[in-house]
């Protein structure tokens, strides 16, 4: 956070919004609220999408499994997108709230690739008639899985955080290349993953009443992602002003005893 | 509901355990993160009272 008048970027919101104190006062506004728009669209979409959303009309009730499995297909490449910018910001800028932030993002990022490969799996048997197979799309995401459990082996493989962050840093930038890799995959190679059928430039290839639950909780899934980050992203500003804090003590301790004045 | 529903033609096996695994991950992960966010914050406020009475101890 200190540092020089030279190597500070001056005049950027994005710089004013990052100093930890206005940070920390403006996500504890925001966090309930986007909190609760998370808990709330995630319910109705993942409820409608259940419940009322109609089966389709070859894969039947399976169908029901898109309403978890796609949403958190797009988070997961999204959160990646946003580790790699903060990353991107850590390195550049040396701002120590955006490797805070990167460090906070991988863990959600994480999950939700879990949960898509998860769900992927158990709608791929029903359907292709096996659990997994090393197509590459599946392999992708699989190695975006894996990226994200690096970037937090790595952050955590120093006794510092902060030593941490560079190389984990590198680790996110080289990852990114993944990303295109994931989205044209199916494309780009024969899989028996199915090509895009909601993000695409013509119209989307499904129909409303299945689009809406959808999208409703893909969005219930982006501010549940939103919420988690914030929350881990305070975490790591308290831990961070506790080390200080305790190195505080610590030099406190081991400093030699004030002269007595005479 | 009735039996069609839980039995989701067929295919309950999957699509049950699809959204029990979806939401008891995020439930999960979200319990964890606050129980840290809480641990830190405790932490926090119990290293700046020990300093508040290093200081005021040194002082007197």
């Amino acid at each position: 956070m200190e540092g020089t008048p030279a190597e500070k970027p001056r005049g950027s919101a994005l710089h004013r919004f990052a100093n930890p104190g206005r940070f920390m006062r403006l996500s504890g506004a925001l966090l309930p609220w986007v909190a609760s728009a998370g808990l709330a669209l995630s319910v109705v979409g993942l409820g409608w999408g259940l419940v009322f959303a109609p089966r389709d009309w070859q894969q039947g009730d399976t169908v029901r499994i898109m309403f978890v499995h796609v949403p958190a297909a797009w988070i997961a490449m999204g959160g990646y997108l946003g580790l790699a910018v903060a990353s991107f910001i850590g390195l550049v800028w040396r701002h120590p709230l955006a490797d805070i932030a990167a460090r906070a993002i991988a863990p959600v990022g994480a999950v939700f690739t879990a949960i898509c490969l998860v769900t992927g799996s158990l709608w791929g048997k029903p359907m292709w008639g096996t659990w997994w197979v090393w197509d590459a799309r599946l392999t992708s995401v699989l190695v975006l899985f894996f990226l994200y459990l690096g970037h937090i082996a790595l952050s955590n493989a120093f006794d510092d955080p902060d030593r941490a962050a560079r190389p984990a840093a590198i680790l996110a930038l080289i990852g990114a290349v993944n990303l295109p890799i994931i989205k044209f995959s199916v494309e780009w190679w024969n899989t028996l993953h199915q090509p895009a059928s909601v993000t695409r430039l013509d119209a989307p290839g499904i129909h409303i009443d299945i689009l809406l639950p959808l999208v409703i909780t893909a969005a219930g899934f982006l501010f549940v992602f939103a919420a988690l980050a914030l929350l881990r992203t305070r975490t790591g500003i308290l831990e961070r002003r506790a080390r200080a804090l305790m190195a505080a003590r610590a030099a406190e301790a081991a400093a030699p005893p004030a002269p007595v004045p005479v | 509901m009735d039996a069609s529903f839980w039995a989701m033609g067929g295919h309950a096996a999957f699509v049950w355990p699809s959204y029990a695994i979806g939401v008891g991950l995020l439930v999960a992960l979200a319990a964890a993160s606050w129980r840290g966010y809480v641990a830190a914050r405790e932490a926090v406020a119990r290293l700046e009272a020990e300093g508040l009475r290093r200081r005021r101890g040194g002082s007197q």
